[in-house]
């Protein structure tokens, strides 16, 4: 059974410090919803809420339509795998996976059969006599997701549960981790700065910033519709020019930069006079002169080369480079280091939003 | 061969496995550019070195110990008659413990001082560490790092206090006219004065305070390593609070446990001055009667064989102890 998590303008305050501010949004039962954000973007701690280990400072946090002020992490229907999994290192990897059956004074049978029925489900059958120090990370991370689904909860939440694996393991979890979801059928809450595994996993995210959330939907609305400076420079790479909007209309605006007037959509409702952002992601930008409103060159800084795309760097603002990542489609010709390149884009892949925090490098 | 003669060739053999011990560590080591201690130090200060260490574990650790085992085997005499013909290798001081030399009797009251001693200073064990698991719990994982320090400064200046002042003060406290006992009296919670000191209860308050500190820090510092998310994912899978700790936070702190316990234990077994001030009258604790036949008799003889029937029991007990909780002696000193 899958629960809903809701949360009701959720702040949570550490002394002077609020963590979380006035959070509000709707899990729905049976999502695989993410939290992205940097760290220290008050993320664990919308955790740590659901879970129970915190109380809201303020608001109200509700898991299938019940208010869980009050209630213990002991008590309510979620289970958490922690960032270092914190699995039992004293006991077997059966005993790992049916603790929470044992504290639930459920019999020894009924905990064999549940632990062979888990370990199935992991991929790891008859391996429940080992110690937790025979097993590789992998086998640890897939002994922890047993552990907590051991005790059938409406909503798992995972706090970077990936990170301490490298590359390979971490994409090839990713996707166990999707399985895994669609099979047992409940929501999981899953909390990550790894905007990769956030966007390849998720039905929805959240993108935090300083304890706000700053946009909630799909991962292809967040990379293509960012609702603010802050998810558009956090989720992929992007080159943002700053300026001051010179003309707007419903949908397009013109952009007063130091690179001359650009163009770009203006979902937000931008008018003259506004200061405003302007993104082009460095894939939407292409080498050569276009309309003179979404041209501009600058200084070619160094040139990348990354097999599948090459990178150019060109000479930005201060020290902020503008970055253009062009594919093997075509045979443009790639400006050598110091000499001065136009580039261009089309004006539908700018994005005009006003002025706000951008994503720290 | 007289055996005091025994002690005088000891020496040389604990010169000689020191040597070969440096001589065979680079034999033992898997690591082929690993350099022998020879090698390392040079034949005169390797000498140096070895002949430093062998005198500080022979007049300090072996040979005291060495000489009190070879007196324990020998009659009580006068000098005069010491390595003469009635100066000869002898069981009768242990026996002395269970058969009354004089009369033949069992010899009921050095055993019950024993057995008492043991089974005491069991239960101040017991006493410690339920007064020190919450204390170090608290100190090691939901304490805040202001509070603690607070808390292991008034642990710690207590005991630049003498201990037999603190001995004596704790008498004063608990002494039918003390001041416990006036309050009890002036609340109406009593009539007559409570003898706390009879029933011994000085005693065992005294030795529990008295050894606080060697239960605190070994559990403090098992439970300090403790990760916290052990104790959250405990809690989050379900478990009431007495589940996490019986389940996660001691056998995690088994080896701290022991290491606590274990100190504890031999310390109090072995302790002079709490038992013989806070004791009740009719307390007749082990360490006493071995003082006793040390400082009044002057049977040396006999006191060395009732310590070392001492020392013998009370490390069968704890090796029986690890055993039965699973605790390995090499883990306790970690």
């Amino acid at each position: 059974m899958s629960a809903g998590v809701e949360l009701d303008h959720v702040t949570v305050r550490f002394g002077d410090f609020t963590a979380v501010s006035g959070a509000t949004l709707d899990i729905k039962g049976g999502e695989f919803f993410s939290f992205l954000g940097p760290s220290g973007c008050g993320k664990t701690t919308i955790l740590r809420t659901v879970s129970g280990f915190l109380e809201p400072s303020e608001g109200k946090v509700r898991i299938g339509g019940k208010d869980m002020a009050g209630i213990g992490p002991n008590r309510r229907p979620t289970a958490l795998i922690f960032q270092n999994l914190a699995l039992f290192p004293l006991m077997t990897v059966a005993e790992n996976i049916t603790y929470g059956l044992r504290v639930r004074g459920i019999d020894k049978d009924m905990r064999a059969k549940k632990a062979d029925e888990l370990l199935e489900l992991i991929a790891l059958p008859g391996q429940g006599n080992k110690q937790m120090s025979e097993l590789s990370g992998g086998q640890k991370q897939r002994v922890a997701i047993a552990r907590a689904l051991a005790v059938q909860p409406q909503v798992l939440l995972l706090d970077e549960p990936l990170s301490a694996l490298d590359l390979k393991l971490r994409q090839h979890m990713r996707n166990e981790l999707r399985i895994i979801q669609r099979m047992v059928g409940i929501t999981f809450i899953y909390i990550t700065h790894d905007q990769g595994e956030a966007l390849t996993m998720s039905d929805r995210i959240a993108v935090m910033s300083d304890g706000v959330i700053q946009q909630v939907a799909d991962g292809k609305t967040i990379y293509d519709e960012p609702a603010t400076a802050f998810v558009a420079s956090f989720v992929g790479e992007n080159n943002p020019f700053a300026g001051t909007v010179a003309q707007a209309d419903g949908s397009s605006a013109l952009i007063e930069t130091k690179f001359g007037r650009l163009r770009g959509r203006n979902p937000r409702g931008l008018r003259a006079g506004d200061k405003a952002i302007l993104f082009v992601r460095p894939e939407s930008i292409r080498l050569g002169a276009g309309a003179t409103d979404t041209t501009l060159s600058s200084a070619v800084k160094s040139v990348a080369f990354e097999g599948n795309m090459t990178h150019v760097y060109l000479e930005g603002v201060g020290k902020k480079n503008i970055t253009i990542s062009v594919g093997r489609q075509g045979t443009t010709s790639i400006p050598e280091q110091g000499q001065v390149a136009a580039i261009s884009y089309d004006a539908a892949l700018g994005l005009a939003l006003p002025e706000g925090q951008l994503a720290r490098e | 061969m007289n055996s005091r003669l025994i002690v005088l060739v000891v020496p040389f053999i604990v010169i000689a496995i020191f040597w070969l011990m440096a001589r065979r560590e680079a034999k033992l080591s898997h690591d082929p550019t690993h350099k022998g201690y020879f090698e390392r130090n040079g034949m005169t200060l390797g000498i140096l070195f070895i002949a430093l260490v062998a005198l500080w574990t022979l007049f300090l650790v072996v040979l005291p110990y060495l000489y009190m085992v070879v007196e324990s085997f020998h009659p009580q005499l006068p000098p005069s008659k010491r390595g003469g013909p009635e100066d000869v290798l002898t069981l009768a001081q242990y026996q002395s413990f269970f058969v009354q030399p004089v009369g033949g009797g069992l010899n009921v009251t050095h055993i019950g001082a024993f057995v008492f001693s043991i089974i005491a200073s069991i239960a101040v064990t017991a006493l410690n560490f339920a007064i020190c698991y919450p204390l170090a719990f608290y100190m090691a994982q939901s304490g805040g790092a202001q509070k603690v320090r607070l808390l292991m400064l008034a642990l710690i200046v207590p005991y630049w206090v003498n201990e037999i002042l603190r001995a004596f003060s704790l008498r004063l406290l608990l002494a039918s006219k003390g001041l416990i006992n006036q309050m009890l009296m002036g609340f109406g919670f009593t009539d007559a004065p409570i003898d706390f000191l009879g029933a011994n209860v000085g005693l065992y308050v005294g030795l529990s305070y008295a050894y606080l500190l060697i239960m605190v820090f070994p559990l403090y510092n098992a439970i300090e390593s403790l990760d916290k998310n052990q104790i959250e994912a405990a809690r989050d899978l379900g478990a009431p609070w007495w589940r996490i700790h019986k389940d996660v936070v001691i056998p995690y702190a088994k080896p701290g446990i022991a290491s606590g316990c274990t100190m504890v234990f031999m310390l109090s077994a072995g302790s002079l001055a709490a038992p013989q001030f806070l004791g009740g009258p009719r307390t007749l604790w082990f360490t006493s009667v071995i003082y006793n036949f040390f400082f009044q008799n002057f049977n040396w003889a006999r006191g060395s064989a009732y310590a070392f029937i001492l020392l013998a029991a009370c490390i069968a007990l704890v090796m029986l102890m690890l055993r039965l909780f699973k605790v390995s002696l090499g883990e306790t000193i970690k």
